[in-house]
């Protein structure tokens, strides 16, 4: 066990490397990388198939008359038609939500939402951390495993999975949950929700991509094994 | 002394290799994706879809209802049939054959149906391409012309046919849902051709493909034959419930 410099208290092992004895800290459970490399397939398969469902009707509006909105390419789509790709959609749904729950339990059961969630009195760290990215001012010190920004862009994308897959299910079923359907504004309001929510849970994979590929081997490394060496947000003893 | 050394290394290489190990299903899942196992895996997945909705559907819980101010106008309501009507159907000498598990089955007139007693009912009626309007239905209970045939209650499914070759099949509680209706009217007016003149089935708890049109034939059984449905047959969900 270790303590990171803003005092949250991480599961470390210490062992002999390159001649030194260093401290290694355990930052992702088995479940977390599971969960992680888990969505990375599912959001590939639920996206694809998603614009394949949406292809069918490619509109908000009305169905008569039908304004199309927006086109996706063949390449982006999954399933070949409608009814392959809600196939797809439905099955990686399920799979979608239960890695969803099992995750949020996770982080509540263990306590482990503190290093994840952004908390109100957070806030305030953000600011200098979009400085740094964007402004290229110095970088503040980093006092555990996330900075601010990411556990912004982190609790979003919590979030947006929830609205994703509430809204989800209640185009799966809105004929049962007709009085949520009808307070939400309509399933064709929900339709919009569904969108929407998508991408705002898309927007976070370009940021975070392009952050695995700054921040190198260590960050993505850990992602696979949990394990990281010597990280420089422990307090030393 | 070389063993002390390089134990360490082995351990973090342990450790790791460990770790790694852990994340196999992923690639299994990964896995599954391949057009080699895809199949199996979809086709399990719109079954257990198909029972999570029968385990939301309530026999008595029903669909939202509207007012009449809320209806979308009926030029505006999507005829979206598979394939045109064929005129030469002779609806004058329509009759719905009713065959299966029935105390009295045989040959129906429309005017025998319209004997039961009506319903009227603004309800939303959904695609499954993604848009709802919301209708006016107008006929009888399918419940109740099923009473009047004498369905055996120990029936599981009922199967329909149309004159334009469409088909599909249902479970029974959906059937006896008090909104399912066999329907002669859209709007106060009787069906006209696109709408599936002169008899139609409209379904409110399940998506629109399931309210079929140009019905001629109603079966009640207790097993479902190899054909289900005509979109069902290609993919879509058999219970198709909303």
């Amino acid at each position: 066990m270790a303590t990171t410099k803003s005092g949250l208290t991480i599961h470390t092992t210490e062992l002999e490397h390159d001649g030194v004895r260093q401290t290694f800290a355990q930052e992702h459970s088995w479940l977390v990388r599971f969960t992680h490399w888990l969505n990375a397939i599912l959001l590939v398969v639920m996206t694809m198939s998603g614009l394949e469902i949406y292809m069918a009707f490619p509109s908000f509006g009305a169905k008569i008359p039908q304004e199309n909105f927006l086109d996706f390419p063949e390449a982006m789509r999954l399933g070949g038609w409608l009814g392959g790709a809600l196939q797809w959609h439905l099955t990686f749904a399920w799979m979608f939500t239960l890695s969803g729950v099992a995750y949020v339990l996770y982080l509540i059961v263990s306590g482990k939402w503190r290093v994840v969630i952004l908390r109100p009195q957070e806030f305030r760290g953000v600011w200098p951390m979009v400085r740094h990215y964007f402004l290229f001012k110095p970088k503040p010190e980093q006092l555990e495993p996330y900075n601010p920004l990411q556990k912004l862009a982190y609790t979003s994308t919590i979030v947006f999975g929830a609205v994703v897959v509430i809204t989800g299910f209640l185009l799966f079923q809105p004929a049962q949950f007709a009085l949520a359907v009808k307070l939400l504004g309509g399933f064709g309001m929900i339709r919009i929700y569904h969108f929407a929510a998508m991408i705002g849970f898309l927007s976070f994979v370009p940021g975070h991509l392009l952050m695995v590929a700054l921040h190198g081997w260590s960050n993505f490394y850990s992602m696979l094994t949990g394990w990281k060496r010597d990280p420089d947000y422990l307090v030393k003893d | 002394m070389n063993n002390d050394r390089q134990r360490p290394a082995r351990q973090l290489k342990q450790m790791n290799r460990r770790e790694l190990l852990k994340l196999t299903p992923v690639l299994v899942v990964g896995a599954l994706t391949l057009p080699a196992f895809n199949e199996r895996l979809l086709k399990t997945g719109l079954d257990w879809t198909d029972r999570a909705a029968r385990a939301f559907f309530s026999p008595d819980r029903l669909a939202q209802t509207f007012s009449k101010h809320e209806l979308t106008p009926i030029e505006q309501f999507p005829i979206n049939s598979y394939s045109d009507y064929n005129p030469e159907n002779d609806l004058a000498s329509w009759t719905l054959i009713v065959e299966g598990m029935v105390a009295r089955p045989g040959q129906y007139t429309l005017d025998q149906i319209k004997a039961l007693p009506k319903q009227s009912q603004n309800v939303k009626h959904i695609c499954i391409e993604g848009w709802d309007v919301i209708g006016n239905f107008g006929g009888a209970r399918l419940s109740d012309f099923l009473q009047m045939v004498g369905a055996d209650p120990a029936a599981r499914y009922v199967e329909v046919a149309c004159l334009d070759d469409y088909y599909s099949s249902y479970d029974i509680e959906s059937c006896l849902h008090p909104q399912t209706l066999l329907c002669w009217e859209m709007y106060d007016q009787p069906l006209t051709p696109e709408h599936g003149a002169p008899l139609r089935l409209h379904m409110p708890v399940k998506l629109g493909y399931k309210s079929a049109k140009y019905i001629y034939s109603i079966r009640v059984s207790n097993v479902l034959g190899k054909e289900k449905g005509f979109w069902e047959d290609q993919g879509y969900s058999w219970y198709g419930g909303i």
